[in-house]
């Protein structure tokens, strides 16, 4: 029996999430007391690979020929392994990828399957595991059945994880895959913010309290100082200020930062699900009544226009 | 063609979530069951189709009787049919091989569900429909437009979005791009009315034995109270941050 974990990488190199879920399933292997086989798709770097021995990785099958868009043929290939290694335990961390793979992989191979999870299992013989169910504003606890395989998507940034040392060098086994594309992707877009938000530590965001897209410079600005990913309300979206892929909120992106920086965003119910898993939440609002003020750890009643540049210049001289 | 929009009542996204019997299950009462929002944007693209190309428009939902409401104002909206499975919604897998079975056989070209419901957000069921039909699935769809049987289709992916090409049959996961908030719709008087008369069929499921169960549930337990700072002492909040909380 082993625990499969899948290493999602991005141009070939991997993401903090992509260790989370390595550490994650070496735990989860530790418990039941078996072999750990970590799975990449395509070819990458050696060096790139050995950055996973840390967090637990030792057997590493990769596959080449395999386009990760194609969900198909990814599912596939980690059906084979599954079956080959005699695999009881899948570990995906919970992405675009995987959310279009690990439900197809579970359908080929009968297995349970949960999502957003944000515990370890405590006990080999009960996978008991707590998830996040209604855009955050809940928790459910959900029990595996025993007696099928189990596909656990962890949710991203939700686990203090840290490197060990691993007296292990890496077992690398390749895999050639014939893709059949189903899908042929044409073309690709970068989007304007460097830093992924599911993954981000540090996230500013701002709302309607800006006045309009033009102001958004002092956000950025900010953002850049402090090695944080740019968010925005829903009606900040909504109204064309910023692209849709920075909303955050219940129909948006929920995200789980160590810092989340809410600028001129009142905080309505919808929004304070998609951002109530980060650890600490600061509030700059003018309105003293605005419910973010209930949700957040720290807050300055002022405006915005005021406190962010004061903000900017003393992080700038923190810096120094 | 033939579109089937698969959607779930969900609470709307201004509801309080509190549990029952021993935090055993989810307290519907006083609350507001809508279409999915990720659903919406769904059952507004199939009807731009429906007016461009004339398809047909099929909604189908698992839920107990009491989602019908949320069903008939996808009628209003201007589906021609509802299929409501009738079982009570609770693993992921349950409902996609539920609706895969009615999908099955039934020659739809184009099958749209939202890209995860707002209650439960699994994110699971588009993905499984797509496997055991055995067709290519295109998830967090921002865009799609179709030219006979090839399809341009838009996908936001981590950190940007990519633009594909398939063709149908094909399942996609859809989310606000696919349509804009502005373009949703709100049935009419006329809309209402004859959504009365079109067919709601209710089907059984089969075999409905789960693989997860629910041990119940819990909530985030309230923060402290927040601490205020001085709108002239901005030094203080860094310190705090940098001292206190330790996440700078």
């Amino acid at each position: 029996m082993s625990v499969l974990v899948y290493a999602e990488n991005w141009e070939g190199n991997f993401r903090k999430g992509t260790f989370e879920a390595v550490w994650y399933a070496k735990q989860t292997a530790d418990l039941l007391g078996v072999e750990l086989i970590t799975f990449c798709s395509g070819n990458l770097e050696e060096s790139e690979l050995e950055k996973l021995i840390k967090f637990g990785s030792c057997k590493i099958l990769t596959a080449t020929g395999l386009e990760k868009f194609d969900s198909r043929s990814l599912s596939s290939v980690m059906n084979d392994i599954v079956n080959k290694y005699n695999v009881d335990t899948i570990i995906f961390s919970s992405t675009y990828t995987s959310k279009m793979t690990a439900p197809r992989l579970s359908i080929k191979i009968n297995s349970g399957i949960v999502n957003n999870v944000i515990s370890l299992p405590k006990s080999a013989d009960c996978f008991q595991l707590k998830k996040k169910v209604f855009s955050g504003k809940a928790f459910e606890l959900c029990e595996m059945s025993m007696s099928h395989k189990k596909i656990i998507m962890i949710n991203p940034n939700s686990f203090s994880f840290t490197e060990s040392q691993y007296d292990s060098s890496i077992v690398k086994e390749n895999i050639e895959y014939n893709s059949t594309e189903y899908i042929k992707v044409e073309s690709k877009q970068k989007s304007s913010g460097k830093i992924n938000l599911s993954e981000a530590e540090i996230i500013v965001s701002a709302g309607r309290g800006l006045k309009g897209p033009e102001n958004w410079n002092m956000i950025e600005d900010l953002a850049d100082l402090l090695g944080a990913a740019t968010a925005c309300s829903k009606p900040v979206s909504d109204i064309g200020w910023r692209p849709h892929s920075e909303h955050v909120g219940q129909t948006g992106k929920a995200v789980a930062p160590n810092l989340y920086i809410a600028i001129g965003i009142s905080g309505a119910i919808q929004h304070l699900a998609g951002v109530n898993s980060s650890k600490t939440m600061v509030v700059i609002n003018t309105d003293p009544e605005a419910p973010f003020f209930k949700a957040a750890d720290y807050g300055i009643i002022g405006d915005a226009f005021e406190i962010v540049p004061k903000l900017i210049n003393e992080i700038k001289h923190l810096n120094n | 063609m033939n579109i089937a929009v698969c959607i779930s009542s969900v609470p709307d996204t201004t509801s309080k979530i509190e549990f029952v019997n021993n935090n055993t299950e989810f307290d519907k009462n006083n609350i507001q069951f809508v279409i999915n929002p990720y659903d919406e944007f769904g059952l507004t693209k199939a009807m731009m189709l429906k007016e461009s190309t004339g398809a047909k428009v099929t909604v189908i939902t698992v839920g107990l009787a009491d989602v019908e409401p949320v069903m008939r104002k996808a009628l209003a909206i201007g589906a021609d049919e509802a299929i409501r499975i009738n079982f009570e919604p609770k693993e992921s897998q349950l409902v996609a091989c539920e609706i895969a079975k009615y999908l099955k056989d039934k020659s739809f070209d184009l099958i749209i569900t939202g890209k995860e419901s707002i209650d439960y957000n699994g994110s699971i069921v588009p993905g499984m429909i797509a496997e055991i039909l055995n067709l290519p699935f295109i998830n967090a769809c921002i865009g799609l437009d179709l030219n006979e049987n090839e399809v341009i289709a838009t996908r936001e992916i981590d950190g940007g979005k990519e633009i594909l090409k398939t063709s149908l049959p094909l399942v996609i996961g859809g989310q606000k791009g696919l349509v804009y908030e502005s373009e949703l719709r709100i049935p009419n008087m006329r809309g209402i009315m004859t959504a009365r008369t079109k067919p709601l069929s209710v089907i059984e499921p089969g075999d409905l034995s789960e693989k997860v169960i629910s041990n119940g549930f819990n909530k985030p337990t309230e923060k402290a109270a927040c601490k205020l700072i001085d709108s002239g002492n901005v030094k203080e909040l860094v310190d705090l941050l940098r001292n206190e909380a330790k996440v700078i």
